[in-house]
């Protein structure tokens, strides 16, 4: 579980995130929805060490991750997989060598233990056979598979994707929102989420917190969306008529 | 305000420093990274430093006889001054400014795509300490490689000098005569310890350079130009300074 507690984040006089507070379940594809600019990528890289926050508390279990020397935030981070917005695969790496790249630095397993877990982890994100090709000659949604298999071959305990669907085909786009909530209930994971896709909050959002202008706006889950009275919240979500729709339709 | 930025810059160079070297948190990966470094640095310099090295000794010694070689002056002149020039200067100083450009370029483009494609922020989300394993075996790679391209660089100087003597500019006897007269083992010293400090400026300069990337390709390229100028910059002052400490 993951708790936020009165999280403050400003560059130089701007304020990007005010008194931000949410909790994260276990075994949940926990969303961070909002407009573009809104503060969802400085919230995501706050929570996961990349920014030092202002002001405030992020939990792991309990633990406070702010309060921490360098050498025990590195051990949490050991806990944690990523996929980002770009798939952020290396470059000169064939997609086996990406995947037991964090295998290869924190594992103490044989070689042949390595490639077994990494070939494991490729065979459960459906790319088997692409072991040896490099990020450069797979397409954008299986970048995002292998990005997911690195992120999952030492069993984290938090995953955090940051718009895992973005430059993705809707078709694509669900394959990927489905693996990833498949693997977080598989693992029982703590999954964040950061997306403005309306199909991956529909589809998968078990608790999804709103921010707007920085600040928390609303949080709930997709059932709760539906009936929700927030102007601000309804005007992001259902902006599209598509989706108007589909509320007018279930009310 | 310039000075401001400079210590500025300098002091997350420091900062920057003090992370790179750190223990490798797996040797084994560490050794991989720094085989693959001196492969891409090192290895892959030899072809250039050889053909620059192989011209730049030939160019020197027609200069020498054409320029300075007289009846007054001794036979030996043309081939103790080529030895001196390649020796003192050429493959050590100006090797390193040629390597600047290629080897400068390379790292801080290479170091500030992996930031701008958040390959550098993966590897801080997996706790590896990003600095130390992308920058420590390219500064190490460089620096062990380094000594072997000056001797080459020197050889093929002499080589080139050779070279001339099938174009009738200086006889055999003659140039050998020059290469060999008062020679000074100390000098090859010289020259490897000032491009050992040489290899430090360009490997560490141009992954500052790449590290802090800020933005997409447009400042990767930036970037390298900097990691180029700086690095020849500094190669330059250095230079002045080890001619001085070590002559």
């Amino acid at each position: 579980m993951i708790e936020i507690k009165h999280l403050y984040k400003s560059f130089e006089d701007k304020d990007v995130l005010i008194d931000i507070n949410a909790v994260f379940e276990d075994g949940k594809t926990n969303l961070i929805i909002g407009q573009s600019g809104s503060g969802k990528t400085v919230l995501m890289k706050n929570i996961v060490g990349l920014f030092v926050p202002t002001s405030g508390q992020i939990l792991y279990d309990g633990r406070d991750f702010i309060g921490m020397t360098k050498r025990e935030q590195v051990l949490i981070r050991r806990e944690m997989g990523m996929i980002f917005q770009s798939a952020a695969l290396f470059d000169s790496m064939s997609v086996l060598e990406n995947v037991m790249f964090p295998l290869e630095m924190f594992s103490d397993d044989c070689q042949a233990d390595r490639i077994r877990r990494a070939k494991f982890c490729l065979e459960r994100v459906n790319l088997k056979g692409a072991e040896n090709k490099l990020p450069g000659e797979i397409s954008g949604g299986m970048q995002k598979r292998v990005a997911i298999a690195r992120a999952i071959a030492l069993n984290p305990k938090y995953l955090f994707c940051d718009e895992p669907n973005s430059g993705l085909d809707p078709k694509t786009s669900l394959v990927i929102d489905e693996l990833i909530h498949d693997i977080t209930q598989e693992y029982k994971m703590t999954t964040i989420i950061n997306t403005h896709d309306m199909n991956s909050v529909m589809g998968i959002g078990e608790n999804i917190l709103y921010i707007y202008k920085g600040q928390k706006e609303w949080q709930g889950s997709k059932d709760q969306i539906m009936t929700s009275t927030n102007e601000r919240l309804n005007s992001f979500i259902f902006a599209s008529d598509l989706f108007r729709k589909v509320k007018e339709a279930n009310q | 305000m310039l000075l401001q930025q400079f210590f500025a810059a300098f002091g997350r160079y420091l900062q920057l420093m003090g992370k790179v070297f750190s223990i490798p948190e797996r040797w084994r990966m560490f050794f991989r990274q720094y085989i693959k470094e001196m492969a891409q640095l090192g290895v892959d310099s030899i072809g250039i430093v050889l053909l620059i090295s192989f011209f730049i000794g030939a160019v020197i010694c027609i200069q020498i006889k054409l320029n300075i070689q007289s009846a007054w002056m001794p036979a030996f002149v043309t081939g103790y001054t080529t030895r001196e020039i390649m020796l003192l200067e050429f493959s050590s100083s100006i090797m390193c400014l040629i390597l600047s450009g290629k080897v400068g370029s390379n790292i801080a483009s290479e170091i500030g795509t992996m930031r701008v494609t958040q390959q550098i922020d993966a590897l801080e989300i997996m706790g590896v300490n990003s600095a130390s394993f992308l920058i420590l075996p390219k500064v190490l790679g460089l620096i062990t490689m380094i000594p072997f391209l000056v001797v080459f660089s020197i050889a093929f100087g002499l080589i080139g000098a050779y070279a001339t003597t099938y174009m009738g500019v200086i006889t055999v006897e003659d140039l050998t005569s020059g290469l060999l007269y008062d020679f000074n083992q100390w000098y090859v010293w010289m020259s490897i310890i000032k491009s050992l400090c040489f290899a430090f400026i360009i490997s560490s300069v141009s992954s500052f350079y790449g590290y802090t990337v800020e933005g997409g390709s447009f400042d990767v390229g930036k970037a390298s130009t900097n990691a180029v100028v700086r690095s020849s910059m500094l190669i330059l002052f250095a230079d002045i300074f080890l001619t001085q400490l070590l002559s």
